[in-house]
């Protein structure tokens, strides 16, 4: 099975195929699909309110999927979340959820939770093997805090560290998973220019660790710097995907940005903001990605 | 006066203000010598009658509260030795100089004058005191008059306007010097040897003062004393010292704890001591699931009661439905898997709800246990538990030939019932103890707190959040069986009121509750400590009868608005509750440019 797998997709770590996610009447998601090659960089924008991040609760399993399936290196992924992690696939979150009251060390120890195994029994015990594992677990976290360089802050409570520090500390976290897929939402969200291209060096930095990325920005420059390839969310749906370039150049993608000229519209001036005509802007978007989706299945095999 | 205060302004920090305006040394030299006095006093009968409790009536031997003054005294004057600079003392006062001076003079002012009061209203007028009582009243308010002139610790930012302000300044905490010479870690284990064993004395003599005036006196200078040595920064000496010690520590706490019994000669204040013990424990479980995995579990009890109906069952009691008699240990093993058992099964389901949901389901479990329990009587269900009339007769344990029932001799020092089972406590207290510490330091208990943190990162961490508060529920629900099973023989019967959600006798859920939410959530020590308070105060406090409730609210509701993080702070939760007073604020902040150039040469690749 497993070979049969590592044969058929080498170089594919991640694949959604139709993902598409309701909550009630609202569909946040709709029939997106989107692949991530190993060693590539990935990014994912559109306008707030998109569904980037419902996107990336559906790929890790915080929620289920309405449509469509997941699959990490050809392996098709389970719907509870910390099995996703298990599988490999590890995130950071849009607004920051560190363990605020454990320490720097403590928070990328808890993320080599899917890497050790020690339980209850080998914790009351106190076994050679639990030493040995505990020690192991927490060189590798050294390790990662110098990788982010936050080594000289590893008995810092999380809470106390400044903002930058907080978004380093959770990748590093993130990080310890051990993950072949390291999901980033908004990573560089608050941060000034140093900073950003800071968080930009790390990033590359992963990738030349091994570990594919997917990055959900707002940061256009950030974005086009980082990414090798980048998809376009638009009112649930995928838009345009291809390279930074493609989609700079995409009029579509400006036009959902920074919205359509009144003509080009139904001349409907007064409409703008009625469900209406949201529901017939996807229309006409739902027409145009199919030539988005011809675009994207060139690009995967 | 402005001549007076510019003196003071040269001696010590500038502008340091006292709540009376004397000059610094007169004060402190004062302060040091009423102290030695008020010492003295306590060797002179302060009453004639005997109809007082505590003896007061000889002259030349300290007795009852005379002892709280004359270690009020010579703690006080101590504290001002330390503060007039003489060699040798200067370990007392790590943290504030005069801070603790005047609340040890406090401490002895109140400990001194609530038992004059207290002799003069329970004997009918002032006529009932000796000479010796006068002059250890006039002497202790020198002491205080005189501490008060002591100069704040450090300024305030703006000058305090008020006397009361003056007062508050004057009493505030002071950040404590590290240590100038490091101790041989022989005499390092020694202090922490002396210390505990100075825990047990102050312990013993709690619990061993008579009950009503004696023990009031006795809660009002600790409540005092504890603070002044706070202030003076031993409190945090000590506990980096057993931090360092980690070892010796327990086993020094362990030791101290052990000797108790061996200070009792009867075997009134040991049965206090054991239920304590068994209170503590159940306390320290429940903070597996509320400290720990942060679950609010607020029908605890049941699991006790699970533990103890289980021992009960196969106690060999004459009304046991099972009538069959296990060995001690297959009992132990039987109230723990019982407790586990139920733990799980009532886990199960309930554990998929977060928060005020799950609060109010274990709730809930906590009754139907104790109405089962009730129901199970022969007539409105299968007959095991004999209802309401509980299992009584539950004989005393036996190990290896060794009857709890009757005293025994050990190290030629007689132990009787209550003794007996103290000690047991003591080792299943110990062994509760080892599993919480060893499961709190691991990856299991890093996944109990990241849960509690923040339960949506924790499962994108990988943890299994159901299997892991699971987990943490059964634990504490096996280590209060284990209890529980202890209980049973202790307290010889096993009724279902015995394990109500509240009522005015301590092993209740809500008394649990408050006793690791009290003494500090997540800590090792503090369910200990607050359980210990919360027994040993009702128990002492008999007399107030009704008033017990609504004063044991008070007191919660003033700590919780005062100190929050409970009795024992965790650093976390001290972090948590007052952020003004960061104890680990970060340290300089390097520059953006300084992690870029790491994250560049890593990039290149």
């Amino acid at each position: 099975m497993t070979t049969t797998t590592l044969g058929t997709t080498t170089g594919t770590v991640l694949e959604a195929s139709g993902v598409t996610m309701r909550f009630g009447g609202l569909t946040a998601v709709r029939d997106v699909s989107l692949t991530v090659g190993s060693g590539e960089i990935v990014g994912l924008i559109g306008p707030n309110g998109a569904g980037k991040t419902t996107f990336f609760n559906c790929l890790t399993g915080l929620y289920v999927p309405t449509e469509g399936a997941v699959s990490y290196k050809g392996t098709r992924l389970s719907r509870k979340p910390h099995l996703v992690t298990q599988a490999g696939i590890a995130r950071t979150f849009q607004n920051i959820r560190l363990f605020a009251n454990m320490t720097v060390l403590e928070n990328v120890l808890v993320g080599r939770h899917t890497r050790t195994k020690e339980g209850l029994w080998s914790a009351l015990l106190r076994g050679p093997g639990f030493k040995k594992a505990e020690t192991t677990s927490e060189e590798r976290a050294m390790e990662l805090l110098e990788f982010t360089g936050l080594a000289h802050k590893r008995d810092h409570l999380a809470r106390n560290l400044p903002y930058g520090e907080q978004r380093k500390l959770e990748i590093a976290r993130a990080l310890a998973s051990e993950p072949g897929l390291l999901l980033l939402d908004e990573p560089t969200a608050g941060m000034n220019p140093q900073e950003t291209r800071a968080t930009q060096d790390l990033v590359f930095a992963i990738r030349d660790r091994g570990t594919a990325v997917l990055v959900i920005e707002h940061d256009m420059r950030f974005i086009f710097n980082l990414c090798d390839r980048v998809a376009v969310l638009v009112q649930g749906q995928k838009l345009v995907e291809g390279t930074p370039d493609i989609v700079q150049a995409d009029e579509r993608v400006i036009a959902a940005y920074l919205g359509t000229p009144v003509e080009n519209g139904n001349g409907n001036g007064n409409g703008d903001s009625t469900a209406e005509t949201a529901e017939e802007a996807s229309k006409t978007n739902t027409a145009e990605t199919a030539e988005a989706a011809d675009e994207e299945t060139g690009d995967t095999p | 006066m402005i001549a007076m205060t510019t003196t003071i302004t040269k001696t010590t920090a500038p502008g340091a203000p006292a709540v009376l305006p004397l000059p610094e040394r007169t004060a402190r030299i004062t302060t040091a010598a009423a102290a030695l006095a008020t010492a003295l006093t306590t060797s002179l009968a302060w009453t004639w009658s005997n109809d007082f409790p505590g003896e007061l009536t000889y002259y030349g031997s300290p007795a009852g509260l005379q002892i709280l003054t004359l270690v009020g005294g010579i703690l006080t004057l101590l504290l001002a030795a330390a503060g007039l600079g003489i060699r040798g003392l200067q370990w007392l006062t790590p943290g504030g100089r005069n801070a603790p001076v005047l609340l040890a003079a406090l401490a002895t002012f109140a400990a001194t004058w609530f038992t004059l009061i207290s002799i003069a209203v329970q004997l009918g007028g002032l006529v009932n005191l000796e000479p010796g009582g006068f002059l250890a009243g006039a002497t202790s308010l020198i002491t205080l008059v005189a501490a008060l002139g002591l100069p704040a610790d450090h300024t305030p930012d703006t000058p305090p306007a008020g006397a009361w302000q003056r007062f508050t300044t004057s009493l505030a905490a002071s950040p404590v010097r590290s240590r100038t010479r490091e101790l041989p870690g022989w005499a390092e284990i020694l202090i922490i040897a002396a210390a505990f064993a100075a825990g047990l004395l102050a312990f013993t003599y709690g619990i061993d003062t008579d009950d009503g005036a004696p023990f009031v006196g006795f809660l009002v200078f600790m409540v005092i004393t504890i603070p002044a040595l706070n202030r003076a920064g031993l409190i945090k000496r000590l506990t980096e010292l057993t931090h360092a010690h980690r070892g010796p520590a327990l086993c020094a706490a362990f030791i101290a704890a052990a000797s108790f019994p061996f200070t009792q000669d009867t075997d009134q204040y040991t049965i206090i001591g054991a239920n304590i013990l068994i209170f503590a424990t159940v306390a320290l479980g429940l903070n597996v699931v509320v400290g720990l995995a942060g679950l609010l579990d607020l029908g605890y009890v049941a699991f006790l009661g699970v533990g103890a109906y289980a021992a009960a069952l196969v106690s060999g009691s004459a009304e046991s439905a099972l009538g069959i008699q296990f060995p001690f240990w297959a009992a132990l093993l039987t109230g723990a898997a019982a407790s586990l058992v139920f733990g799980v099964l009532i886990g199960a389901p309930t554990l998929r709800l977060r928060g005020d949901y799950l609060a109010i389901v274990t709730l809930g479990f906590g009754e139907i246990f104790r109405i089962a329990m009730l129901n199970l009587n022969g007539t409105t269900g299968p007959d095991v538990t004999n209802g309401a009339m509980g299992i009584p007769n539950i004989p005393n344990l036996e190990i290896f030939g060794f009857n709890f029932g009757e005293p025994h001799d050990i190290l030629g020092i007689p132990v009787a019932t209550y003794g007996n089972y103290y000690l047991l406590m003591i080792l299943v207290t110990a062994f509760v103890v080892l599993v919480f510490r060893r499961a709190a330091a691991s990856r299991i208990g890093r996944a109990w707190i990241a849960i509690r943190e923040d339960e949506t990162a924790a499962i994108a961490m990988g943890i299994n959040s159901f299997r892991l508060r699971l987990m943490a529920f059964a634990l504490g629900a096996a280590l209060a069986g284990l209890a529980g099973t202890v209980h049973a023989h202790v307290v010889t019967t096993a009724t279902p009121e015995q394990f109500q959600f509240a009522g005015p006798q301590p092993p209740n859920s809500a008394f649990l509750l408050a006793a690791v939410i009290l003494g500090g959530m997540g800590t090792l020590s503090g369910p200990l400590v607050g359980a210990a308070l919360l027994f040993l105060i009702p128990a002492k406090l008999d007399f107030l009868q009704d008033y017990q409730l609504l004063l044991f609210g008070i007191a919660l509701v003033l700590l919780m608005r005062f100190r929050p993080e409970g009795l024992i702070a965790d650093r976390r939760k001290q972090l948590e509750f007052h952020e003004t007073g960061q104890l680990d604020v970060p340290d300089q902040q390097r520059l953006p440019d300084a992690d870029a150039t790491i994250g560049v040469t890593k990039a290149k690749a």
